[in-house]
C-alpha cells in the first residue's frame, strides 16, 4: 500500500516542508499519494503533481477546507485513509494541529516528529527536548506520522506527472471559524527554510537593539531572523521568530546565535544546523557547547562590525 | 461552566536527563519531578476564570502511577477545586491516545464544558493529547493558545502558528491547549500546598471508567543524540567574518 502525504500549503503554493515530508515518505512505502485539501487550490494540486515520487494527487476542494481548520480537515483525511499504510504530515504547527485528530479518529497512535525511518514501522524521534532519542515501533495497521523536515532531504519539486483525482469532499463540521490570520509578511526569507538564520536573545537588551543590530546583519547575510524565548517574552521579537522546543525547529546552513545562553530548550530547535556561530560575553555559556565557532565578546562591540562586512546578500 | 484541566507529572525541565546505560529509557530515579510547564499555564488559566466568575468549578485530572497525584496537589495548591487520578499500571507505555480515552471517560462523568491542557509535555514532546481528546469528543479544538476569551457560549482563541498567529471562534464545549505565552502561572505557596492537602482527590481505575487500553507502540531503545564535533573559539569579529564568508561561498 502507498503512503499518503498531507500537503501543507496556503492555497497558492506548496509549503516547502511538504517536500521534506515526501522525502520521509519515500523511505516508508513504495508509492506516494498526496492530498491537497483546500479551497480554489487547483494550482497547488498541479504543483503537487510535479513533485518527484508522487504518483497521484488527491484534490479535495471546498470552501470549508480553505482555512485548514482541523475539524474539517481531519474527517477528510480519515475518509481517504483506508487505502494507505502511512499518513504523513510535516511536524509544523499545521501538521501538529491536524494529524493527532486524524489518528484518534482512526483509533491509532501518532508518532510525532520523526527524524529517521529505520523500517516501515520503526522510527527514531527526539524526546526531552532532544536530550535523548527514542527508537519506536508502531504496531497499528496504519502509521500516522509527523515529520521533522530538517532531518530529511526534500523531494525534487518537479519531474513527476502525477494524475490528479478530484475526491469527494466530506461535510463541513460547522464548528470552528477563522476570524483573522496575521502573518509575518516581511521581505526576509522564511525562518523554516532560510539558508542562514540570525537569532537574538535576551542579551540584546531591547527591541530597538534587536532591530538596529540584528536587522542589518540579517539583511547583509540574506538571513531570516530568529529569537530565544526570553527575547520573545521580553517583547524584543515577535512570537513567530521563536526557535526551540516550543517554537520553530530549524537546521539552516548557518545559524548565528547572538546574546543567547543556549538553554536546552533553545538548543532543541537549532542544534542540527550545519554551522553554528555564537557570540556571547560569557565564556561558560552553554551555547558554546554546540557552536562550531564561538566569539566571547560584548555583542554591542562586534555585531555592528559584522553587519558592515557583508555588502550584498549571499 | 465547569472546567477540566489535564495535567502530567514530568521531570523538571531544568534538569538535564540522562539516558540509562542499558538504553531502556531515561533515568528518572532521583530526578526532581513536577507539573509539566504547559499544564501549569492551563491550570492558571482555569483558576483565573474561577476567580473572575467565568468558571464555576475547576477539576484537575491526571493519568499514571500513584505518584502522579503530586501534580494534582500542585494544581489544587494553585486553586483547582478537586482532583481525579486515573491510576494506570499497563505494562506498556501510557501514550497520548490512551490518556485521551481516559480523559474522555472522565469528561463524560464530569459533564465539563471546557477542557484545558498544555500543548505538549516536555518529556515525550508528543503534542497530541488535546487534539486526540477533541476528536474523540467531537468537539472543536484550539491548540497552542496564547489568548482566550469566553463569552456568549463561545471561545475566541488567539493561537500561535508558524510565521504568525491567528484568531479562531468556536462554540463551547471545546478543547483548548495552552502555549506558554497564555499567562504567567502563580507561585505555589506553602500555605496553599497545605490547604490543597484537604481538597478531594479521587482515584479511579480505567476499568471503573469502562476503558480498556491496548498496546500500540513499543519503545525499542533510547539513546543519546549524536554529539556535535568540538568547536573552536575565534579571537575577534574579523575571524568570524572570515568563517562566515568561507561558509557562504560554498
Ligand atoms: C517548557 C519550556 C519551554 C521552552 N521553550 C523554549 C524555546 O522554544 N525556545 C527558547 O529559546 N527557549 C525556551 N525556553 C526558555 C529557555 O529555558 C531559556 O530561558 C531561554 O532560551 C533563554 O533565552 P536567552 O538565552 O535569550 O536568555 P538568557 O538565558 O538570559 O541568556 C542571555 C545571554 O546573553 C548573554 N549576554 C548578555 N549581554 C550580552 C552582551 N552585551 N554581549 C554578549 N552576550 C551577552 C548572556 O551572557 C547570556 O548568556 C523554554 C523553557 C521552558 C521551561
Amino acid at each position: 500500500m502507498p503512503a499518503l502525504v498531507i500537503a501543507e500549503h496556503d492555497g497558492r503554493t506548496l509549503h516547502r516542508a511538504t517536500l521534506h515530508t515526501v522525502g520521509a515518505a519515500s523511505a516508508c512505502a513504495c508509492g506516494i499519494h498526496m492530498l491537497v485539501a483546500g479551497h480554489d487550490c487547483a494550482g497547488v494540486a498541479a504543483e503537487a503533481a510535479r513533485v518527484a515520487g508522487v504518483s497521484r494527487v488527491l484534490h479535495a476542494d471546498a470552501e470549508h477546507l480553505g482555512d485548514g481548520v482541523a475539524e474539517n480537515l481531519a474527517p477528510q483525511i480519515v475518509a481517504l485513509a483506508g487505502r494507505y499504510s502511512h499518513i504523513l504530515a510535516p511536524a509544523s504547527a499545521f501538521g501538529r494541529n491536524v494529524l493527532p485528530r486524524v489518528a484518534a479518529l482512526l483509533d491509532v497512535v501518532q508518532i510525532s516528529d520523526i527524524i529517521d525511518v529505520l523500517a516501515p514501522d520503526t522510527f527514531r524521534r527526539p524526546i526531552y527536548a532532544g536530550s535523548a532519542v527514542a527508537t519506536v515501533r508502531g504496531l497499528d495497521a496504519v502509521q500516522v506520522i509527523t515529520v521533522r523536515g530538517s532531518a530529511f532531504e526534500p523531494a525534487a519539486a518537479s519531474g513527476a506527472h502525477a494524475d490528479i483525482e478530484r475526491v469527494t469532499v466530506t461535510a463541513d463540521s460547522g464548528l470552528t471559524q477563522l476570524l483573522e490570520r496575521d502573518m509575518d509578511g516581511g521581505e526576509r526569507p522564511e525562518l523554516g527554510s532560510a539558508r542562514v538564520v540570525v537569532s537574538g536573545g535576551r542579551g540584546l537588551g531591547s527591541r530597538e537593539n534587536f532591530e538596529s543590530l540584528l536587522g542589518p546583519l540579517a539583511k547583509s547575510l540574506g538571513a531570516a531572523l530568529g529569537a530565544s524565548r526570553a527575547a520573545v517574552d521580553a517583547g524584543y521579537a515577535p512570537n513567530e521568530w521563536q526557535v526551540g522546543q516550543t517554537g520553530r525547529i530549524v537546521a539552516p546552513q548557518v545559524y548565528v546565535a547572538v546574546g543567547i545562553s543556549g538553554a536546552i530548550q533553545h538548543l532543541a530547535g537549532m542544534k542540527d544546523s550545519k554551522l553554528i556561530v555564537a557570540i556571547n560575553q560569557d565564556a561558560d555559556a552553554p551555547i558554546f557547547g554546540v557552536a562550531d565557532f564561538g566569539l566571547v565578546a560584548d555583542l554591542f562591540d562586534v555585531v555592528p562590525a559584522l553587519g558592515g562586512s557583508f555588502a550584498s546578500p549571499a | 461552566m465547569k472546567v477540566l484541566v489535564a495535567v502530567k507529572r514530568v521531570a523538571d525541565s531544568n534538569v538535564k536527563v540522562r539516558v540509562r546505560d542499558d538504553e531502556s529509557g531515561v533515568e528518572l530515579a532521583g530526578v526532581r519531578m513536577g507539573i509539566n510547564p504547559f499544564d501549569e499555564v492551563a491550570v492558571e488559566q482555569a483558576v483565573r476564570w474561577k476567580e473572575q466568575g467565568v468558571a464555576t468549578e475547576v477539576v484537575c485530572v491526571t493519568c499514571g502511577a500513584a505518584a502522579c497525584g503530586d501534580a494534582l496537589r500542585t494544581a489544587m495548591a494553585m486553586g483547582a477545586d478537586r482532583g481525579v487520578l486515573v491510576e494506570t499500571d499497563l505494562g506498556f507505555d501510557l501514550l497520548p491516545l490512551h490518556v485521551a480515552k481516559l480523559l474522555l471517560a472522565v469528561i463524560r462523568r464530569e459533564q465539563a464544558q471546557l477542557v484545558l491542557l498544555g500543548k505538549q509535555a516536555v518529556d515525550d514532546d508528543c503534542n497530541q493529547t488535546g487534539q486526540m481528546l477533541a476528536a474523540l469528543l467531537g468537539w472543536p479544538q484550539a491548540t497552542f493558545a496564547s489568548g482566550v476569551e469566553i463569552a456568549g457560549g463561545r471561545a475566541r482563541v488567539r493561537r500561535e502558528i508558524d510565521g504568525g498567529s491567528e484568531t479562531l471562534s468556536m462554540p463551547l464545549p471545546a478543547v483548548i491547549t495552552a502555549d506558554l505565552r497564555l499567562n504567567e502561572p502563580r507561585y505555589v505557596t506553602l500555605p496553599n500546598l497545605m490547604k490543597a492537602r484537604k481538597k478531594a482527590l479521587a482515584t479511579l481505575r480505567p476499568a471503573e471508567l469502562g476503558v480498556e487500553l491496548s498496546e500500540h507502540l513499543q519503545t525499542l531503545r533510547v539513546t543519546e543524540p549524536a554529539p556535535r564535533a568540538e568547536g573552536v573559539r575565534v579571537a575577534d569579529a574579523a575571524a568570524l567574518i572570515d568563517v562566515l564568508k568561507a561558509e557562504l561561498a560554498r
